[in-house]
């Protein structure tokens, strides 16, 4: 009975394993073929030491940043308020903010054009009239994750002793609201960067050579180099994770430590 | 004019009347209770005199100077709250100086006004824990230290020892109470307990459906309670409706038994009134020994230094009285006996 069930965790433990890593594993057989049973790195030094891929990269690396710190920016005393002074309103929001999925990014970007048309050149000339639909894009995962993290904490009992302390609305939000949803703020960041790097229907009705539109022409015209371009932004997102969890553990470790040492 | 003053208030919540024409004055330096029921108002009126509420009506007046609209974080109030107010990122140590860095002090100052106080609630060990590796009365220790930080003119405290297991929570309060008194404090206490009230206070105000029913001091609340709604709600006791038989002897007329109240003369005669007569007052006897309310013992439970008696009457009706346990071990259950008490030891309100 026991061993059966030991079996069966482990089955489907290991086919959970095989769907993942297959893939992968096959994507980088490709990558490295240079011929029949012949491997070459040289597909990855194609792809390193092309120009666009600096560019691109680099490019849609300062959209996501801009976009995650404008879309903090917005949200984050937005949701506080909602949780704090319109609980009521809390379903009308939770609806609100998931409004961006039922919109298909095409619609959005046309409806972003239309607004655009009377803006000013040198606005529409760069590629930050995207970051206006990436807060759109956005939102909705950053409005969830902040929700979860701000329903963790008594957000009202915590306003109001800092309030009588003598706090104002910048101090409660920098000094006490924030750094008690840390986590929920991480991870709303994390959500928007992988977001932000795998848009592709925005950047290439709007004609701007972002990351994604860059991978997409690599895997239409070079097989091989885009395998390799699949493992390196695959390699980049799961360093990037890895990086918040490295950051939650050391700053969370200095609770755990001081725990110890009661 | 008082220290803080509270005129008028009045506050709804939609069909709701939290409070209703609430006035009171707090001198300086006194412990002032506000006690009453669950939903009675006694959040909403500290919450209206912290900033976080505004009244319909009325004002709030501290040293002379209108403050009703002044917001919470102007006020300089120090406030304790039920339970987790402490900012869960920071040690002990960071809480308490919270108020001091918002003001801007130096740290050398800080430093020293937060070891002055840890050495106040008595907890130096813990300063550098956070919120989650303090007990409950621990925490509620490290608000009060965080509250007083400021020098607070007045010190707010709602239900700050509710969610503490009762040893704790008797320490705790006679702790507060005696830096209350140290620091000569104006504090506002909210509290449903009435023992926590009479124990610690020097003047309660006693609150049901968002109206004043009682001020003074807690002797006087206990043994002249002014409504029937205070008598029945601080400490137990007994009431019987009655009618005044003779207003110049004080006798009522309970059911046909005559009791002697002298609090019932001057009253006309054929007046209802209720009877209210401590537990402690009751004396009981056995049958045969003299007049009195007659009945039938039908529960017993030991107390410590004294044993509670539930007594069914023959008239119908019951009485709770409390006799030394010495005392009651010759009364056992379904005993017939004979209760009575001093005529000057009953209260009477007309009905
Ligand atoms: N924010 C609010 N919205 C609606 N009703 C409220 C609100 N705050 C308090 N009340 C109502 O006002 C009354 C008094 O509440 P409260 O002051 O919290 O009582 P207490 O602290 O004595 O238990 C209650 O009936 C309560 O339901
Ligand atoms: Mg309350």
């Amino acid at each position: 009975m026991r061993r059966g069930r030991s079996f069966w965790g482990s089955f489907w433990l290991l086919l959970g394993v095989l769907y993942f890593t297959v893939p992968l594993l096959a994507t980088a057989e490709f990558s490295l073929r240079a011929g029949p049973g012949r491997y070459t790195f040289s597909s990855y030094l194609t792809i390193l030491e092309d120009p666009q891929f600096r560019a691109s990269f680099q490019l849609s690396l300062g959209l996501a940043l801009e976009t995650i710190v404008l879309t903090l920016a917005l949200l984050v005393p937005t949701a506080y308020w909602v949780h704090l002074r319109l609980p009521r309103l809390r379903p009308v929001v939770d609806f609100l903010s998931i409004l961006p999925f039922v919109v298909p990014p095409i619609v959005l970007v046309v409806g972003l054009l239309a607004v655009y048309r009377g803006a000013p050149e040198f606005f529409i000339g760069t590629p930050q009239v995207l970051v206006a639909g990436y807060v759109i894009l956005t939102m909705p995962y950053v409005y969830r994750s902040l929700d979860v993290g701000l329903r963790a904490v008594d957000i009202r009992t915590l306003t109001e002793a800092a309030q009588s302390l003598g706090a104002n609305w910048r101090q409660v939000l920098l000094w006490v609201i924030l750094p008690n949803i840390r986590a929920a703020v991480l991870s709303g960041g994390l959500l928007t960067l992988t977001i932000v790097m795998g848009e592709f229907t925005m950047a290439n009705v709007m004609l701007f050579y972002t990351f994604p539109v860059y991978m997409n022409y690599i895997g239409e015209t070079h097989a091989t180099p885009a395998a390799a371009l699949t493992l390196i932004s695959f390699t980049i997102t799961w360093a990037a994770m890895l990086g918040i969890l490295f950051l939650e553990r050391q700053l969370g470790g200095r609770q755990v430590q001081i725990g110890g040492a009661r | 004019m008082a220290y803080l003053e509270i005129v008028g208030i009045r506050k709804t919540f939609g069909e709701v009347v939290a409070l209703d024409e609430v006035t009171l004055s707090i001198e300086r330096g006194e412990f002032f209770t506000l006690l009453g029921p669950s939903g009675c108002g006694k959040t909403t009126l500290l919450r209206i005199v912290a900033g976080f509420e505004t009244p319909d009506r009325g004002s709030v007046q501290l040293e002379g100077e209108e403050i009703t609209e002044v917001p919470p974080n102007r006020r300089n109030m120090g406030m304790v709250f039920q339970a987790y107010s402490l900012f869960p990122n920071m040690t002990a140590e960071e809480n308490v100086e919270f108020g001091l860095r918002v003001r801007g002090w130096p740290a050398a100052e800080r430093a020293r006004r937060v070891a002055e106080l840890f050495d106040l609630i008595g907890l130096s060990a813990a300063r550098k824990r956070y919120p989650f590796q303090l007990s409950g009365g621990e925490q509620q220790r490290v608000a009060l230290a965080r509250a007083l930080a400021i020098e607070p003119k007045v010190l707010l405290l709602d239900e700050p020892l509710s969610a503490l297991d009762a040893k704790i929570r008797v320490q705790l309060r006679e702790e507060i109470r005696a830096i209350q008194k140290r620091l000569g404090i104006t504090t506002l206490y909210v509290t449903h307990d009435q023992e926590e009230a009479m124990a610690i206070s020097d003047r309660v105000a006693v609150l049901s459906h968002g109206r004043i029913e009682q001020i003074g001091p807690p002797a006087e609340i206990y043994e002249n309670p002014l409504t029937p709604f205070v008598a029945s709600f601080v400490g137990t006791m007994n009431r019987l409706e009655g009618t005044v038989q003779d207003g110049r002897e004080g006798l009522v007329n309970y059911r046909g038994i005559q009791l002697r109240v002298n609090a019932a003369r001057g009253r006309d005669p054929g007046t209802r009134v209720f009877v209210f007569i401590r537990p402690e007052v009751v004396e009981v006897r056995l049958v045969g020994e003299g007049d009195g309310l007659k009945g039938r013992i039908f529960s017993q439970s030991f107390m410590g230094p004294v044993t509670r008696l539930r007594i069914a009457l023959d008239q119908g009706g019951e009485l709770i009285a409390d006799i030394p346990s010495a005392r009651a071990k010759a009364l056992t259950m379904g005993m017939e006996v004979i209760a009575t008490f001093p005529p000057d030891a009953a209260g009477i309100l007309n009905i």
